[in-house]
C-alpha cells in the first residue's frame, strides 16, 4: 500500500510536450482512474509512474520517496497491460511466478504465492497451460495474477479490458472491483471507457491534451463538471450543449435564452455571467422529459431517431427553431420517427458554462 | 483436412510434380556427378563427361580416389579445422550479434541510431577491400596465451574466428526480428523487476528461435563453404588450414580430378548432414525472412 504524488510533472518527446504540468495526489488504498480521449496523455502518465517513461520535469513520489530516477523494478509497482503481455513461451505458472523467480524467491515460497494468486483469480486449473491455450479473459487473469503475486505497493492498469468483448469486460470489471476491496491496494487505472471509470473509481482524473481538467469522485464529476470538456466527456449519451444569451444575472440566478429556447432562469451564481453576453447551456439527456399533450414545455421539435435500449429510450430531436437535442427517457415511450414532441427540463439540473 | 484442393488433382498435379522433379534433378545432378566421378579413374572420368555415363556408376568403379585423396591431403584435419572454426564463430556470432541488436532495439543511449546506421553501412563494403589492412592488423596484434604474450595472430584458429564473429547482416537480422517482438513483453519484464540481461536471456532469446536458426544457418554456410581468401593469406601451416584452402592440394601441375571429386564428396558430408538436420528450420527461415544464402 502506498501514496502516489505527482507534482508539476511534465513529459516531452523532442519538442512536443505531451504532459503539461500535472498535479495529482493518490491516497493509500485509493482506486484512481485516469480517463480521457485518445492522445490525452493518460497512458504516458501511467507509464511515467511505472518508470517505463522518463519524467522530463517535476516530481513523482511513491510512499513519500522521490522515484524519478528509480528503475521500474525498484518502485514497488506492478503493471497490467492492455495486450496482457504474458510470455508465450512460459506456462501460466511460470508467468505468474516470473517476478518472484527474478527476485530469487525460493521455490516453495513461489509455489505458495502463485497458488494463492490463482485461488483469488479462480484459475488453479489453468496453471499448467500455455498462453496460447487460454481465452482473452483467462489471459487477462494471468496478467493480473502476475501483478498480485508480487504484493506490490501500487497496481497500474493500462486499459486492461479494452481487448475483451462487452460481456467479458463487465465480468472482469467486477472482478477488478472485488480485487481492490480484497487487497485494499492503491490502484491506478487508465481507460477511455467512462463506464469503467465511473463504476471502478474512488477518484477520477479527467485529462485532455496532457492537462488535468478535473479530479473528483465519479458523481461529483457527473453532477458538477468543472468545464465544458468534462461535462461533455462524462455521461452517456453526452450532455447536450446549446449556445444561449445571458439576459439577466443576479447573485443567485441567471436567466438565459436562445432561438430554440424560451427564457429560462437557472439557479446558478452570476459570477462570470454578470456582464451578460454568450454562454453554453448544458442539459443531460437523462434530465429531459416529454411534456404530455404536445403543448407547453421549453423545447419543441420533431423526432428523427429513436433507440430503444430496454432500460431507456434515446430520442434524437430536431428542434423547430434550429438545433438538435438528445433525450434519454426512462420509460419506453410510444414515440416514433417524425412525431412532434415537446421536451422540458428542471433548470436546477442544467449547467451553464462561460463561452470558451 | 485435405491438403490438395480438388482442382489440383489429376493432370494439374502431375504437371506440378513433373516440374518439381525436373528442378530437383537440375539441382541434384552436380552432386551425383561429383560422387560418381569420385569413384572413377581420371581417364574414364574425362571420357565419360561427353555422355550420360558421367552420371552413372559404370566402368572401372573403386574407392581408389578416396584412398589417394586421404594420402595426398590431411582431409580429416581440414574438415575438423573448418568444423571447429564454423561452430565457434557461429556460436559467438549469434550471442554477440543478438546482444548488440538487443541494445540497438530496446535500450536508449546516446548515438544509438547513428551507430546502427554505421554498422549497417558496412554491409556494402566487400571483404576484399579490407583484407590487406586486416592482415596487417592481425599480424601485429598481441595475444595472451598459456606461453605468455605473443605478437601476431597468423597461423592460428583465432585469426580465422574473431574477425568473423560480428557482422552487419547478422546484427540486422536480429534487429529486424526484435523490432517485431511486442514491446509490452519487454516492458512487462522490466516492471516485474528483470534486469536487461534477464530480459535478454529469459524473455527475448526464448522467443527468438526463428531468427536464431536463420542467423546460424546463413553464418554456418558462409563459414564452412566460402572461407577461402582470408585463410589463404593468414594461415600458412597445415595444422590450421580449412577445407577450402585444402583444395589447392589437388590443383598441382596436373589436376587429379578423381581425387578432387573424392575430396569434395568427403568435405560435403558435414554441411549436408547439418542441412538435413535443420532442413525444416532452413526452409522456414528463408520463407520468413526472404534472405537467402
Amino acid at each position: 500500500m502506498a501514496e502516489v504524488n505527482l507534482k508539476q510533472v511534465r513529459k516531452s518527446f523532442g519538442d512536443t510536450e505531451v504532459i503539461k504540468g500535472v498535479d495529482i495526489d493518490i491516497d493509500d488504498g485509493e482506486f484512481v482512474v485516469f480517463v480521457g480521449p485518445s492522445g490525452c496523455g493518460k497512458s504516458t502518465l501511467l507509464r511515467m509512474i511505472a518508470g517505463l517513461e522518463d519524467i522530463t520535469s517535476g516530481t513523482l513520489e511513491i510512499d513519500g520517496r522521490v522515484v524519478n530516477d528509480v528503475q521500474p523494478k525498484d518502485r514497488g509497482i506492478a503493471m497490467v497491460f492492455q495486450t496482457y503481455a504474458i510470455f508465450p513461451h512460459m506456462s501460466v505458472r511460470e508467468n505468474v511466478g516470473f517476478g518472484l523467480t527474478i527476485a530469487g524467491v525460493s521455490r516453495d515460497e513461489k509455489d505458495r504465492k502463485v497458488m494463492e494468486a490463482a485461488k483469488i483469480l479462480q484459475m488453479e486449473h489453468l496453471l499448467d497451460r500455455r498462453p496460447s491455450q487460454l481465452s482473452g479473459g483467462q489471459r487477462q487473469r494471468v496478467a493480473i495474477g502476475r501483478a498480485i503475486v508480487r504484493d506490490p505497493s501500487v497496481f497500474l492498469f493500462d486499459e486492461p479490458l479494452s481487448n475483451l468483448d462487452a460481456a467479458l469486460r463487465m465480468d472482469m470489471r467486477m472482478e477488478i472491483a472485488k480485487l481492490h476491496k480484497q487487497l485494499d491496494a492503491t490502484m491506478v487505472y487508465v481507460t477511455h471507457d467512462q463506464v469503467e471509470a465511473m463504476t471502478l473509481a474512488d477518484k477520477i482524473v479527467v485529462l485532455r491534451d496532457g492537462i488535468v481538467q478535473q479530479i473528483g469522485a465519479p458523481m461529483d464529476l457527473y453532477h458538477k463538471p468543472a468545464n465544458l470538456f468534462v461535462a461533455g466527456f462524462i455521461g452517456s449519451p453526452s450532455m447536450n450543449f446549446m449556445d444561449v444569451a445571458v439576459r439577466q444575472a443576479s447573485a443567485e440566478s441567471v436567466t438565459v435564452e436562445a432561438p430554440a429556447l424560451d427564457p429560462v432562469t437557472l439557479p446558478v451564481a452570476s459570477g462570470e455571467f454578470a456582464g451578460g453576453g454568450g454562454a453554453k447551456l448544458g442539459i443531460r439527456p437523462q434530465h429531459l422529459s416529454v411534456v404530455e399533450g404536445n403543448t407547453g414545455g421549453a423545447l419543441h421539435g420533431r423526432v428523427v431517431l429513436v433507440e430503444r435500449l430496454g432500460t431507456e429510450t434515446v430520442v434524437n430531436v430536431d428542434l423547430a427553431r434550429g438545433g438538435n437535442i438528445v433525450a434519454a427517457l426512462a420509460e419506453d415511450r410510444p414515440l416514433s420517427v417524425g412525431a412532434n414532441v415537446a421536451l422540458s427540463f428542471d433548470p436546477a439540473q442544467a449547467h451553464l458554462f462561460a463561452d470558451a | 483436412m485435405a491438403l490438395v484442393a480438388p482442382e489440383n488433382t489429376g493432370v494439374r498435379l502431375g504437371v506440378r510434380y513433373a516440374v518439381l522433379l525436373l528442378v530437383a534433378v537440375v539441382f541434384v545432378f552436380p552432386l551425383v556427378f561429383m560422387v560418381i566421378s569420385s569413384l572413377k579413374p581420371d581417364h574414364q572420368l574425362l571420357s565419360d563427361t561427353s555422355s550420360l555415363r558421367a552420371f552413372l556408376p559404370v566402368g572401372d568403379i573403386s574407392l581408389n580416389n578416396y584412398v589417394a585423396a586421404f594420402e595426398r591431403a590431411p582431409i580429416g584435419r581440414f574438415v575438423m579445422n573448418s568444423v571447429l572454426v564454423t561452430v565457434v564463430t557461429v556460436t559467438c556470432s549469434v550471442i554477440l550479434c543478438s546482444i548488440a541488436a538487443f541494445s540497438f532495439v530496446y535500450m536508449n543511449w546516446r548515438g544509438r541510431d547513428l551507430l546502427l546506421s554505421v554498422v549497417l553501412a558496412t554491409l556494402i563494403i566487400p571483404f576484399e577491400t579490407i583484407a590487406i589492412p586486416l592482415l596487417l592488423l592481425v599480424s601485429r596484434l598481441p595475444w595472451m596465451g598459456l606461453e605468455g604474450v605473443t605478437i601476431g595472430w597468423l597461423n592460428t584458429y583465432r585469426v580465422q574466428i574473431i574477425p568473423w564473429i560480428v557482422d552487419a547482416l547478422t546484427v540486422f537480422l536480429f534487429v529486424q526480428y526484435f523490432k517485431d517482438l511486442p514491446k509490452e513483453l519487454i516492458e512487462a519484464a522490466r516492471a516485474e523487476g528483470a534486469s536487461w540481461w534477464q530480459i535478454y536471456r529469459r524473455v527475448v532469446m526464448p522467443l527468438s528461435g526463428p531468427v536464431l536458426a536463420t542467423a546460424a544457418i546463413l553464418k554456418s554456410l558462409k563459414m564452412y563453404n566460402e572461407q577461402y581468401l582470408w585463410p589463404l593469406i593468414v594461415v600458412q601451416d597445415e595444422a590450421h588450414r580449412p577445407i577450402m584452402v585444402g583444395l589447392g592440394y589437388f590443383f598441382q601441375l596436373d589436376v587429379a580430378w578423381g581425387e578432387l571429386m573424392a575430396y569434395l564428396s568427403v568435405i560435403s558430408v558435414p554441411i549436408l548432414a547439418f542441412y538435413l538436420i535443420l532442413q525444416r528450420a532452413f526452409i522456414a527461415s528463408i520463407a520468413s525472412t526472404g534472405v537467402k544464402g
